[in-house]
């Protein structure tokens, strides 16, 4: 199990957040997902074994924002 | 195309629909004016349209569908104008919402800035530079002129004037020596110092901070999550309008107007823009606030608690009054601070730093001196015998304190502590001491009385006599004296029920328990106590008392936007439903609208970044 925090493009709307962590919560493999609009940060906790943080990543960008790094 | 970046789609599209407006309006070319628009409406709404269906795949319906649907919509009926100016009008809206959120968001990256960037440390006894991160606990780090402290340590070496604004918020620069602590983040204005490493990287005060501001930012506030519900509702309850209208008048535009402005987009922003600018606000002013839940408990508490006097007072005594019966003043004073010349004892340092101040240094002592534990000092000044002490003492040695006894009672139950000094045949005076208000307290009462805390009352351990005196002198309204740490918590309790919400201030350490049972815990002089920065509701870093009228008269100024900010979006959303529905509002115009308030509900918030205290 890991946590990763990815820092995307500045959030705008926080319906957004709804989106993208509806989004991520259907995403099998991830188990907890939380994103944060003020900082414009997504925190994923996902199982490594079922699901990637590249596929993470794209999962978040196939929504429509960019994500400028991880950690 | 799918490339372009997000400010070049805004352009494009602009310069399109501006040319598409002309040609609208001069030319009968009317296919020409319709290619026009629909290359607008493909640059401007290619993103919104990725977005919309990107999300529909999660079976989520966000903004991004209702307005692709309402632009798809639009040219099915042949709208082109109206496609091309949504789908630009939008765009324009998110690329300026995003640079403007980005200045209420500003205060934080201004403070990453401050973060150091290189560290000097001794290797082997040779200096070398290297990255804050690589620096370990122990480590010996110098520091020069203009030089940033990477580390949270302990001065060995040097003297310096360091500027602690990157912790405290305050920018006079403080004198450093060894056996000083120092802050990862502060500068050293003039001077040089040789710190050993106490905290490095993550671990020190100022990332601390940082991360904290970051959390708390996104800390909602209950205002928030009732908005967040409300729009859960107000969206597709407005589709389900869209759809009923549709069936039953066959009102297409009307219906597509509808879906446009479903989203209550400046509502659901209110409350997030105000809170983050006025954390961020507060983060730059040595004031951590953690979360917009606290931000909005502290604007509306209506008592302001003290923990303990010390927070009011110096924490030091000090000489208040000295009385003398057939000798000077002066001579008094004297006398008893060469009698308390070798006295450690806080209340003969009083004594002593009184005398110097207004006699200039002592150079006398006493022929000798004997001191009496619990009673006073018996010393020998000049040939004569001074008795310098508390009624005990001058009752061991048969001297009558009848004269003075009515004097004394009156000084103590001011809170004084009255020292007796007399020699074997009298007393010669009474000089009186006490712990001194600190000179900013007055203000500081002043000020938050104004800015709307109904009752100040004071919480202490101190003796009743002492209280009331301090109280007295700072216009406290009521005052607790002689309590335990559970019945701080009954009493605050009671004032709650009294009065309403309930602010306490204290030091953090000692008095966690009643801060933890205020609805707004607030630590002073927290920057480098563990406890204070991790169990406080509000930080304040220094131990400078502005802080906490900036940190009150803040939270209230962020309410207040708040509150300007959600009547302005309900009133907007609801002419726009209105205008919508007597069909006086179009689709571009309802679109216009839309954003055009989301916009200054940012801008207003944008405007507390500036809030200040004085």
């Amino acid at each position: 199990m890991t946590t990763k925090t990815y820092q995307l493009e500045t959030l705008t709307c926080p319906s957004c957040l709804a989106k993208i962590e509806g989004a991520l919560k259907k995403t099998a493999g991830v188990i907890e997902s939380e994103v944060l609009f003020n900082s414009s940060k997504a925190k994923v906790t996902f199982d490594e074994t079922v699901v990637s943080s590249e596929e993470i990543r794209k999962t978040i960008e196939a929504l429509g924002y960019k994500v400028l790094g991880e950690k | 195309m799918a490339g372009l970046s997000k400010l070049r789609r805004v352009q494009i599209s602009g310069v399109l629909v501006a040319l598409a407006f002309v040609f609208k309006n001069t030319s009968e070319l009317t296919a020409i004016t319709n290619l026009i628009m629909l290359a607008a409406t493909v640059v401007a709404g290619t993103p919104i349209l990725k977005r919309a269906v990107g999300a529909l795949k999660y079976k989520i319906l966000g903004i991004d569908a209702l307005v692709s649907i309402a632009v798809i919509g639009a040219l099915a009926i042949g709208e082109y104008w109206e496609a091309a100016a949504v789908t630009f009008l939008f765009m324009l809206g998110d690329y300026l919402e995003a640079r403007t959120i980005e200045k209420t968001r500003s205060s934080i990256k201004a403070l990453l800035e401050l973060a150091p960037d290189t560290a000097r440390v001794l290797r082997d006894g040779a200096e070398v530079e290297v990255s804050p991160d690589e620096v370990v606990a122990g480590d010996v780090v110098i520091i020069r002129p203009g030089e940033k402290i990477p580390v949270d340590g302990t001065v060995l070496e040097g003297t310096a004037y360091v500027n602690q604004a990157a912790i405290t918020g305050e920018s006079i620069p403080l004198s450093k020596q060894p056996e000083d602590n120092v802050f990862s983040g502060t500068i050293i204005e003039s001077g040089y110092l040789k710190v050993r490493a106490d905290r490095v990287g993550e671990d020190t005060t100022f990332a601390r901070i940082l991360q904290m501001v970051e959390e708390a930012q996104d800390k909602k506030a209950e205002t928030q999550k009732f908005l967040e519900r409300f729009s859960r509702y107000y969206t597709p309850s407005i589709i389900v309008l869209a759809a009923l209208i549709y069936l039953f008048s066959r009102d297409l535009v009307l219906a597509l107007t509808l879906l446009v402005i479903a989203c209550p987009g400046a509502l659901v922003i209110s409350a997030p823009v105000s809170i983050v600018a006025g954390i961020g606000n507060g983060a730059r002013h040595g004031v951590l606030i953690k979360g917009g839940e606290i931000m909005e408990k502290l604007g509306k508490s209506k008592v302001l608690a003290f923990d303990k006097t010390g927070t009011l007072t110096v924490g030091k005594p000090a000489v208040t009054k000295v009385k003398a019966y057939n000798i000077g003043e002066k001579e008094l004073l004297r006398l008893a601070a060469i009698g308390e010349s070798y006295s450690e004892h806080p209340l003969g340092r009083a004594i002593i730093e009184q005398a110097e101040r207004e006699l200039g240094p002592l150079t006398e002592t006493p022929d000798e001196a004997e001191l009496i534990t619990g009673h006073g000092l018996k010393a020998v000044i000049g040939g004569e015998t001074i008795l310098i002490g508390n009624r005990k003492l001058f009752a061991d040695h048969n001297v009558s304190l009848a004269g003075v006894e009515a004097y004394l009672a009156g000084e103590e139950a001011k809170g004084q502590t009255a020292i007796i000094v007399g020699n074997l045949s009298g007393v010669l005076g009474v000089i009186s001491i006490a712990d001194t208000v600190r000179e900013d307290a007055k203000a500081l009462i002043d000020t938050v009385k104004r800015l709307g805390i109904a009752k100040i009352a004071m919480l202490t351990g101190d003796n009743p006599g002492t209280a009331k005196s301090i109280s007295d002198q700072l216009g406290i309204d009521e005052y607790y004296a002689e309590l335990l740490p559970q019945d701080k918590v009954r009493i605050l309790n009671e004032l709650r029920t009294r009065y309403g919400a309930v602010a306490m201030v204290g030091d953090g350490v000692n008095d966690a328990p009643a801060l933890a049972s205020a609805d707004v815990g607030i630590a002073i002089g927290g920057a480098g106590t563990d406890v204070a920065m991790e169990t406080a509701d509000v930080v304040l870093m220094s131990a400078q008392l502005k802080q906490l009228a900036h940190a009150i008269g803040l939270s209230r100024a962020t309410v207040r936007n708040l509150k300007q900010n959600i009547v302005f979006a309900l009133i907007v959303a609801g002419l726009l439903l209105a205008g919508v529905l007597v069909k006086t509002v179009n689709l571009s115009f309802g679109m216009l609208i839309h954003e055009a308030n989301v916009l200054l509900v940012i801008v207003n918030a944008v405007r507390l970044l500036g809030y200040s205290a004085d």
